[in-house]
């Protein structure tokens, strides 16, 4: 059984008074792929930034397969990748230079850090520009390339910070299915930050929603979603034209699978675990009603997530 | 089996490279072998034309080189006074800022090395440019001017030159710390350039004529004046480093700063053996480092202090 790779413990970072963030506590297995959720604003970067040992904490401790990121970076520095969220290269060299520069960081020797930045250009599909200066690189190459520089030492663990941001949708796609290949192959875990629900969703085993610095869910995305879904997730929107009484509104309630019903005016409002439409239309048409308009929405993940959002947004960004 | 590098030595490299192939760093070095050529053959066709009346013996030809002018072009001990500044200020006002609005700070920062080998490096790196460049060029005139002359320096000319060029790289690490002090304190580049130029142009253009209006405005005698002056000029690092070398390069320069009748006495009208020269410019010697070490401790403080965020 894989263990406990990533641990923070009560992890608090103030900023002038601001928790950016606020007593996280989390564990993350060896070989699964975590994705932090979260707006602008949550502590994503921040939470990152203490992971690494770029920042200390302000209370809290973090460690990484066993060392303290604040007292012991270079070990954790030495297993862990990380990409940055406007990761930077030396524009006036080479892809496989900029590589190599960094492959000789972590002490590898030239000659293994030139073969192996092969392989890994290839890798990421980055081989017929390997030469080219990473100035002439597009976003989406350089991320590419981002993913090949945090690979390059071998790590047990690579954290990436919004890695899809400005890339374009198919590019998207492309690079989540290389991070989750390249961590099925070689068993590393991932830690990657977004603030994309879908792309979050699309490949990573858990989730941890973060809002305003504090930890609001984790877990797989289904058992959250189910979480929140409890009270069904089909809402069914009817207008009719007389104004409805009390009777039927008890009457539609007591459907079986109908959780919550408002009504305003002549608008009623249904939450219902199944698509209960046309059992309420029959049962409204017989009660004499005259139905103006029958919508139902059903609830989606983004929806899950907006919920937690809900409040977040706005001041966080006052903020 | 090819040895590993030290993770240092990677960073010193790549610093090093970086400036080679710079086109501020060549423009630079350009303008500063330029002038130097121009300022070495004025100074070459004069000794042709006095050849005749040139004393081997006790001239110092070799330091004349570096010190003397036909009054179109400056010396080049001015030259480098005045261009120094500007090259250690070039090599230095972006080594950080640049790097952290690139986002490649946070790239290397994450790799295996303690954080202070980042800014070490940049100095280190920079330093090691400047000293070739210096040292090349110092040779560069003494040996055009034994081909040209056909006579060598002795053995005292050629320490005091040594030991010129050894200071004069102090000097220029001493305009490099700065900028490096600026780059960690000014996020835009342009920003630490602007204020690197107008602490060089304050020392360079205002600071004496500042000096001269005090001195006058609280002294009354002459002699009192240019006794402040002369100890106010210890102050500037241009001031500080042109006295110090025109004590090195001139050996019958006996004391610095003013002295009275009674220590004057006696005294015989012969030069200094280098040893002697070298205490005198102690002082000065220390005082450059001092600033060097305190801007670039400044910039090390703040720079470990400070949270990289891409
Ligand atoms: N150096 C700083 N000083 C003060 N506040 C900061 C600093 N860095 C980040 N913050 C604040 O911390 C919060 C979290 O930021 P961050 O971790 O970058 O969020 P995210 O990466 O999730 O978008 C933000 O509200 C931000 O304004
Ligand atoms: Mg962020």
């Amino acid at each position: 059984m894989p263990g406990t790779i990533i641990e923070t413990d009560k992890l608090t970072k103030i900023y002038n008074g601001y928790r950016a963030v606020n007593e996280l506590t989390l564990s993350i297995e060896e070989g699964e792929v975590f994705g932090l959720l979260g707006p602008n604003g949550a502590g994503k970067t921040t939470t990152i930034l203490m992971l690494m040992g770029l920042t200390e904490p302000s209370s809290g401790t973090v460690r990484i397969a066993g060392y303290d990121s604040t007292r012991e970076p270079l070990q954790v520095k030495r297993i862990v990748g990380y990409l940055p969220d406007q990761v930077g290269f030396y524009e006036n060299r080479t892809a496989l230079e900029n590589l190599v520069f960094t492959a000789r960081l972590n002490g590898i020797t030239e000659e293994e850090a030139r073969k192996s930045a092969d392989e890994l250009l290839d890798t990421v599909g980055l081989s017929e520009v390997k030469n080219k200066k990473v100035g002439t690189f597009s976003r989406g190459m350089r991320q590419r390339l981002g993913l090949a520089d945090v690979l390059i030492k071998n790590p047990k663990i690579i954290i990436l910070d919004e890695p899809t941001i400005g890339i374009d949708p198919k590019g998207v796609n492309d690079f989540l299915a290389l991070i989750k290949s390249l961590s099925r192959e070689r068993g590393i875990t991932v830690l990657l930050s977004s603030h994309l629900l879908n792309q979050v969703q699309k490949i990573c085993d858990r989730v941890g929603i973060f809002i305003k610095g504090n930890l609001k869910a984790v877990g797989k995305i289904e058992e959250l979603a189910g979480e929140l879904l409890k009270e069904g997730n089909i809402e069914i929107r009817i207008v009719v034209k007389e104004e409805p009484n009390e009777e039927i509104a008890e009457k539609v309630k007591a459907l079986s699978g109908v959780s919550e019903l408002t009504a305003d005016k002549r608008e009623m409002r249904i939450v219902a675990r199944e698509d209960l439409s046309s059992p309420i239309a029959k049962l409204l048409i017989d009660s004499g009603f005259s139905l103006l308009h029958l919508s139902t929405k059903e609830y989606s993940l983004e929806d899950v997530y907006e919920f937690y959002y809900g409040g977040g947004v706005a001041d966080g960004e006052a903020s | 089996m090819e040895k590993q590098v030290s993770p240092f030595a990677v960073l010193v490299q790549k610093e090093i490279g970086d400036y080679i192939y710079s086109w501020k760093f060549l423009i630079l070095l350009g303008i500063i072998l330029l002038t130097t050529i121009g300022s070495i053959i004025t100074i070459l066709s004069l000794i042709k034309d006095y050849a005749a009346n040139i004393d081997l013996e006790n001239s110092f030809l070799f330091l004349n080189l570096f010190t003397a002018s036909d009054g179109n072009l400056p010396p080049f001990i001015s030259i480098i006074s005045f261009l120094g500044p500007i090259m250690g200020l070039a090599l230095g006002f972006d080594v950080i800022n640049v790097e952290r609005n690139r986002g490649t700070i946070s790239r290397v920062l994450a790799q295996p090395i303690p954080r202070d080998y980042f800014i070490n490096s940049k100095f280190v790196a920079a330093l090691m440019v400047i000293a070739v460049s210096i040292f090349s060029i110092g040779f560069l005139i003494m040996g055009f001017s034994i081909l040209t002359l056909g006579i060598y320096p002795t053995l005292d000319e050629l320490l005091r030159i040594i030991f010129f060029l050894l200071f004069t790289c102090f000097y220029i690490a001493f305009w490099l710390n700065l900028g490096i002090l600026f780059s960690t304190v000014f996020r835009q580049s342009a920003t630490s350039a602007l204020a690197g130029l107008a602490v060089w142009l304050f020392y360079t253009v205002f600071y004496s004529m500042i000096m001269n209006l005090i001195g006058n405005a609280i002294y009354n005698s002459q002699a009192d004046t240019s006794l402040f002056l002369t100890r106010m000029n210890r102050l500037s690092p241009i001031g500080l480093y042109t006295e110090l070398t025109t004590i090195l390069l001139t050996p019958s320069i006996r004391a610095t700063g003013v002295l009275s009748f009674e220590q004057l006495f006696g005294a015989l009208p012969s030069t200094l053996p280098f040893s002697q020269s070298l205490l005198l410019v102690w002082p000065h010697v220390c005082g450059l480092i001092a600033a060097t070490f305190i801007c670039f401790a400044i910039a090390y403080l703040i720079f470990m202090r400070e949270e990289i965020r891409a």
